[in-house]
């Protein structure tokens, strides 16, 4: 069985499998049974200022989007940050690192935008013994309307000041977590290398209204006839969590910069995929708020097998593994031409695929005598919705054509030449081919 | 006290108990969530083989997907756009052999969606909830005669009566429903489905039912036509097949489809006498229904006894399956040539057959099982009706259900074809299309 121990900014961990600063990591109960069922390491629910906590509404503060069988694709929550005093939090963080010393303990913060703030919270976290902090400057409810959260990390200017107060005052790692409400991740993801972070962890949650009651016209979750957005999480999230982490891992400005990846993380190949993409570990929440810590277990055994089907020993030789192949659209190989293939004998005739193509593409399938269906190559453009669509695995396959054959849609010579958008004779900008 | 065990035909057998539970609906119904799950397993395919496997076409696609969408209301309306009895339908159409068996999820993995399940949800919900769901088209002063109050008359008299015509069916017996009120299991339609179902098909209003009028009887064709704008004749197959052969006279050989209305007309299936040894001779699905019932009532032994080999069989593998289950012998290739016994059957004598030449012959070899109750389900026939052509057996029509005289239709087990209830309900429903494009055509 492959070795899962995981470092992260010199903070080592059992395996790369972190519960994320939420509900799960809100108290020392939680974190102690997290710690049992397995869990590499813990941020803990993000702390405020001293003085009374937040108060949280008293009704529902999560909503869900259900796939079938109201499997959870998605939740949304108007949680806030911990609403238990400081030094509760602080105390129990102590005992619990204390007894756990081989595990990760993070503390996430979110206090106002002043440097006393940050500078009288510092050291009373570090009193803890915990491995580092995490900034949260992506909460995008809430806090955010008061000057924190989102607010924060929707301004790079804010980000790189409040790490640079963080890495003045605090001797431990520092990690910023982003917010994905943003146009550009690259930009606040520089402010925090700029200010000095050790690392970067994205994403936080999305703006987002799960549903709408159309009894009472309101949002859910529903609070006395009203609602207001949340923040967006869960398996829905993840594709876009994958996009952002790649194009902080690839882009000059941050290349290099750790990664803490979240979004959607529930399974062993979640957690591969963020890796592969530049994460030195991830953090999870919805997963094992859907199914309980235990779910930790498959993640460990599945990304072992993985690693020792694959010849890994350690999860450093495969972090970042495929960056390089994150590229720009203009670099993609446009002789590279594949034709949809349907595998007759597994075809079960449910006609999705031509459906697809014939209302929404191409018209590249044809439907004939007795419901067999066919790939008009002539029409192919190998835009892989026929594959997208049909229930069978692998009964639909994109084949590469052979170069020096003729691609009948094109009429053109199949090349195994690598030629891209930026020499393309239909591209004004085009540079002269070599 | 009686028992399975008790010797000849008796009540009883069984306690009411146990009958109870023996008689229960052979599907349970979905609850919602049920439902839900099993509607996402539809593929919404295109130009769906499950609707071409459909003799009423109903767009089952589509009426899945408003129950995976929360409106199984909206989806009964879709079934019921196409097939008026739909609730029967779901519940006593042989999916296995249509829809189900097309479904492409049976293909994939040999579990279709189940389509007759989601079918009874849906139209189950409305007509829990909701008065009949269609409206009357203004009276066009039209007037049809329809004769038979089974699946193919409702059909036709509904979907008449939607187009404004003033509707009079004229029906033998004293109730409504035809077969599915006589003739079909018990455990398939509980709690007076059928007769609720016509009651609520009557809803539409310009339906009225003349009882205790039979063709040729208390009305003639002639008369029908004098007095109406056209008839539609849904009659069904009044008579049955013989079986000739030694013994035949003797008293417990009975017609399968007595013993099965009978039952369903019984309001304590306790006073209900059945054989200890009962043997059914066919291999249809009256054949099964008659024979899983009297096994359900408290018969000690039942065989089905069927002249073909078990492909052969007109009755599916499921059906087949559930007589096994419920204790059924089901044997292949016999043919009775005898029935022994002094007055009353005793014991059945039946002949082995085989293929020779591709022609069913006996081998000479016979056996003997004992009997005291036989139930032949050979087949039921038409009592002819006079003036109209035949195509074999039964009356010649046209694809709309014309048939040889003007202004007479035809549909349902009457006329060519699968005799199944749905099969029944797109004749009568197409056939009244075909009345109401006539009627109007020669009303200018």
């Amino acid at each position: 069985m492959a070795d899962l121990t995981t470092d992260f900014l010199g903070i080592t961990s059992p395996n790369p499998f972190w519960l994320a600063s939420a509900p799960p990591t809100d108290k020392e109960y939680n974190v102690r049974r997290a710690f049992e069922a397995g869990w590499g390491g813990v941020v803990w629910k993000t702390l405020g200022e001293e003085g009374p906590p937040v108060v949280n509404v008293n009704g529902p503060r999560y909503g869900v989007v259900h796939g079938a069988d109201r499997r959870v694709l998605g939740i949304n929550n108007i949680e806030l940050i911990t609403d238990r005093p400081l030094e509760t939090n602080l105390e129990e963080m102590a005992r619990v690192k204390a007894d756990y010393p081989d595990r990760a303990l993070i503390a996430s913060i979110m206090v106002p935008c002043d440097e006393a703030s940050w500078k009288a919270i510092l050291p009373r976290v570090a009193e803890t013994g915990c491995d580092g902090i995490e900034l949260n400057f992506g909460c995008p409810h809430g806090m955010s309307e008061r000057g924190m959260g989102s607010a924060v990390g929707q301004v790079p200017e804010y980000i790189e000041m409040v790490t640079r107060w963080c890495k003045q005052y605090y001797d431990k790692p520092v990690i910023v977590k982003l917010t994905p409400n943003i146009t550009d991740i690259r930009k606040p993801a520089a402010a925090a290398k700029n200010g000095g972070a050790d690392a970067v962890s994205l994403i936080n949650t999305i703006n987002s209204i799960t549903s709408v009651d159309l009894d009472n016209f309101a949002p859910e979750p529903t609070i006395d006839g009203k609602g207001s957005h949340g923040g967006y999480c869960g398996p829905a999230v993840k594709p876009i969590a994958l996009s952002m982490v790649s194009e902080i891992a690839r882009s000059q400005d941050t290349q290099g910069l750790p990664i803490s990846g979240i979004g959607g993380v529930t399974t062993w190949r979640d957690a591969a995929e963020f890796m592969v993409l530049g994460c030195g570990n991830v953090q999870v929440c919805t997963a094992a708020m859907t199914y309980g810590f235990r779910i930790v277990e498959e993640m460990k055994r599945g990304l072992s097998q993985w690693m020792d089907e694959k010849g890994y020993r350690s999860t450093s030789e495969f972090i970042g593994k495929a960056v390089p192949n994150v590229t720009d659209w203009q670099y993609l190989n446009l002789n590279y031409v594949t034709k949809a293939k349907i595998d007759q004998d597994a075809c079960i005739k449910c006609g999705r695929c031509y459906a697809a193509c014939e209302d929404t593409s191409h018209q590249a399938i044809w439907m004939k005598e007795g419901r067999v269906f066919e790939v008009n190559d002539a029409e192919c453009v190998a835009c892989n919705l026929c594959i997208d669509v049909c229930p069978v695995e692998e009964c639909i396959t994109m084949e590469r054509m052979e170069a020096g054959s003729t691609d009948p849609r094109t009429g053109k010579t199949v090349s195994d030449d690598y030629a891209n958008w930026t020499t393309h004779p239909n591209n004004p900008m085009a540079k002269a081919a070599e | 006290m009686t028992s399975p065990q008790t010797p000849g035909i008796q009540s009883g057998r069984l306690s009411q108990d146990q009958l109870a539970r023996n008689f229960e609906d052979l599907h349970t119904p979905y609850d919602a969530h049920e439902a839900a799950v099993a509607a996402d397993r539809c593929y919404f395919c295109h130009d769906a083989p499950c609707v071409t496997a459909c003799p009423t076409e109903i767009d089952i696609p589509l009426f899945i997907r408003q129950i995976a969408t929360g409106q199984p209301e909206a989806a009964a309306k879709t079934i019921f756009e196409q097939n008026i009895l739909g609730g029967m339908c779901a519940r006593v159409c042989p999916t296995e052999t249509l829809c189900e068996e097309a479904c492409v999820r049976e293909t994939a993995e040999g579990k279709p969606v189940e389509i007759g399940r989601l079918q009874r949800y849906s139209t189950d919900a409305l007509m829990s909830r909701q008065g009949h769901p269609f409206a009357r088209a203004p009276e066009t002063g039209k007037r049809v005669a329809v004769v038979g109050a089974g699946p193919a008359g409702l059909s036709c008299a509904h979907r008449l009566a939607m187009k404004g015509h003033a509707v009079t069916i004229y029906e033998a017996r004293p109730k409504p429903g035809g077969l599915n009120e006589f003739g079909i299991a018990a455990y398939k339609t509980v709690d007076g489905y059928a007769a609720r179902e016509v009651d609520w098909l009557m809803g539409i209003g310009g339906i009225s039912i003349e009882y205790g009028s039979a063709l040729g009887v208390e009305v003639s064709l002639d008369g029908l036509r004098e007095n109406f704008d056209a008839v539609f004749l849904g009659v069904g197959l009044a008579g049955v097949n013989l079986l000739e052969l030694e013994g035949g006279e003797k008293s417990g050989v009975e017609d399968a489809v007595h013993f099965i209305s009978d039952l369903r007309q019984s309001a304590d299936l306790a006073a209900l006498p059945v054989g200890r040894n009962v043997v059914v001779i066919g291999g249809g699905m009256t054949a099964v229904d008659a024979a899983v019932q009297s096994k359900l009532l408290g018969a000690e032994s039942v065989t089905l006894a069927y002249r073909r080999a078990r492909e052969e069989m007109p009755a599916s593998g499921f059906e087949q399956d559930l007589a096994a289950s419920k204790g059924v012998r089901l044997m292949f290739n016999v043919m009775p040539v005898a029935m022994h016994g002094n007055g009353a059957v005793r014991e059945i004598e039946l002949e082995y057959t085989a293929l020779v030449d591709g022609k069913l012959q006996g081998t000479g070899e016979t056996t003997r099982l004992p009997a005291d109750q036989v139930f032949r389900a050979i087949g039921q026939t038409l009592a002819p009706v006079d003036g109209l052509d035949l195509e074999g057996r039964k009356l010649r029509v046209t694809d709309t259900g014309r048939t040889s005289v003007a202004g007479v239709w035809a549909g349902g087990d009457c006329t060519p074809g699968e005799d199944l209830t749905v099969v029944a309900v797109a004749e009568g429903r197409d056939a009244a299309e075909d009345i109401h494009a006539t009627l109007m055509a020669a009303a200018g």
